[in-house]
């Protein structure tokens, strides 16, 4: 089948995204791929897609799509509504868009990040073994915008006889666990300054790293003037500089950095983070 | 020194670079498929592993390292021709107290060895400068900085793979073509991967 999915409307932010390339960390090359990875995995099954078929991933929702062809989409990830040619359809399961169908996503109820998962997946070119969009170092395919048409992939594959899937909508309080170091060491009673007080998302994140407005830890005296040599960081990293509030590092972190890094949140707990709106509060559990 | 990176990564501090390259060699040597990510840094290596792996592999392969064996390194060579008429030159000079062809010799004469990349994909620390060039980054960065442009800073030089912002003194611009610096099409995407090494030729 020839055609695609033209973007007649790209909205917020729309990116094409998959499983990211992780493995290429030395050459200075982010993991990159979907946040809300869990929600990114159900559209493909819902669709009947291999494991890592590349989708988008649109912040804020707001797109509207034509079908060129019979397509096959789902709608997963921040609970969103749905239309197919004006009249509502249902989001996390599989729909049948006819050659020509218009499918609008409105802007979420709830979360930030409305992933878009079609039958055949999204067959732009893929660099580094992967078609995600990386914002922090401009890899893969740029930012989509409208009046885009997006080639999509053969597709052989059976629509899986799914039940209801359950729909989350994000909280407006979030808690994320966390396990302390890599730099713990640096900081005064690092378990306190963590689990202590209660953080609220600020407005300025992306995927390169989500800002925790609070207190932040405050760094023993002997480090207090010292330099750290750029060393690697982890998705999930929580990173302390000397003069702000800590940051947590998302997909498209930069691979090292200069500042410790106070604990490492656990690999699970970040979809929520990524689906987070600003002033959303966060509190943490220190593991371990 | 191990430091605990969440469930899935432990950091290794030493206090060298040999032994930085040697952690590495011990790591690859010992081809564990549930290794994710190795990253070399100035003073430590980050290992990941795959969701649900155990880090007990890894810590046995670090143990074996050996920074004596001196064989470390992936015994790829670069030579880069340069044309040394970048913007910082005659600071460069000025600052190390010599003349801007005695800068151009220190550069070119030495060896220098992929430490590690970050920053940029592609963007390689690569030690060896010669002590008067060891100097600090400019005061305040560049907003763009073109692909090519050869810098020094601290105790490192770099050749920028592509267009992007940038703090370090610019002494001089490499004759190759942008995609032999970055060319995320390729299979071996990055001209430089830690462990080569790297000689710049005056032109």
């Amino acid at each position: 089948m020839t055609g695609g999915l033209l973007v007649l409307r790209s909205g917020p932010q729309a990116l094409v995204t998959d499983r990211g390339r992780p493995g290429n960390a030395h050459l200075g090359v982010p993991p990159s791929g979907a946040l809300d990875r869990p929600a990114y995995e159900l559209g493909n099954r819902l669709v009947g897609n291999d494991d890592g078929a590349a989708g988008l991933e649109l912040l804020g929702g707001g797109a509207r799509l034509r079908a060129r062809g019979n397509r096959v989409v789902a709608v997963t990830g921040a609970p969103a509504p749905v239309t197919v040619d004006g009249r509502p359809a249902a989001s996390h399961t599989a729909l049948h868009l006819p050659d020509g169908a218009t499918l609008e996503l409105g802007a979420p109820v709830g979360g930030l990040r409305v992933y878009l998962a079609v039958a055949g997946g999204l067959a732009v070119e893929a660099a580094l073994g992967s078609r995600s969009t990386d914002l922090l170092s401009g890899l893969g395919p740029a930012p989509v915008t409208d009046d885009t048409e997006l080639p999509v992939g053969p597709w052989s594959g059976t629509l899986p006889d799914a039940g209801p899937v359950p729909v989350s909508v994000p909280d407006t309080a979030v808690r994320l666990r966390v396990r302390l170091g890599p730099r713990d060491d640096w900081f005064t009673d690092p378990r306190a300054a963590l689990a202590g007080p209660e953080w609220t998302v600020t407005a300025d994140g992306n995927r390169i790293g989500i800002r925790l407005e609070g207190p932040p830890p405050e760094r023993r005296p002997d480090t207090r003037d010292r330099e750290l040599p750029s060393e690697g960081m982890v998705t999930g990293a929580v990173q302390a500089p000397p003069d702000g509030p800590p940051v947590v590092f998302l997909a498209d972190h930069p691979t090292t950095g200069g500042y410790p890094v106070v604990a490492v949140v656990e690999p699970s707990d970040l979809a929520v983070l990524a689906q987070a709106l600003p002033g959303t509060r966060v509190r943490f559990t220190v593991l371990g | 020194m191990v430091r605990p990176c969440g469930r899935r990564a432990l950091l290794f501090e030493v206090t060298s670079a040999a032994e930085v390259a040697a952690i590495v060699s011990a790591v690859r040597a010992a081809e564990l498929a549930e290794v994710t990510e190795l990253v070399p840094a100035a003073r430590t290596v980050l290992v990941e592993v795959a969701p649900g792996a155990a880090l007990d592999r890894v810590r046995d392969a670090v143990r074996t390292a050996d920074p004596e064996s001196g064989s470390s390194g992936t015994g790829t060579v670069h030579t880069i021709p340069v044309t040394y008429d970048g913007a910082d030159l005659d600071l460069v000079a000025r600052t190390a107290g010599i003349s801007r062809d005695e800068v151009v010799e220190l550069h070119s004469g030495a060896e220098y060895t992929v430490d590690f990349c970050g920053f940029a994909p592609g963007f390689g620390y690569l030690s060896g400068l010669p002590e008067p060039l060891r100097q600090p980054r400019l005061e305040s960065s560049r907003t763009a900085v073109p692909a090519g442009s050869v810098g020094i800073a601290d105790v490192y030089s770099c050749v920028y793979p592509r267009r992007s912002p940038g703090g370090w003194r610019l002494i001089g611009r490499a004759a190759v073509a942008p995609e032999v610096l970055f060319d995320p099409g390729a299979e071996r995407p990055t001209l430089f991967t830690p462990g080569d090494r790297v000689r710049f030729e005056a032109r």
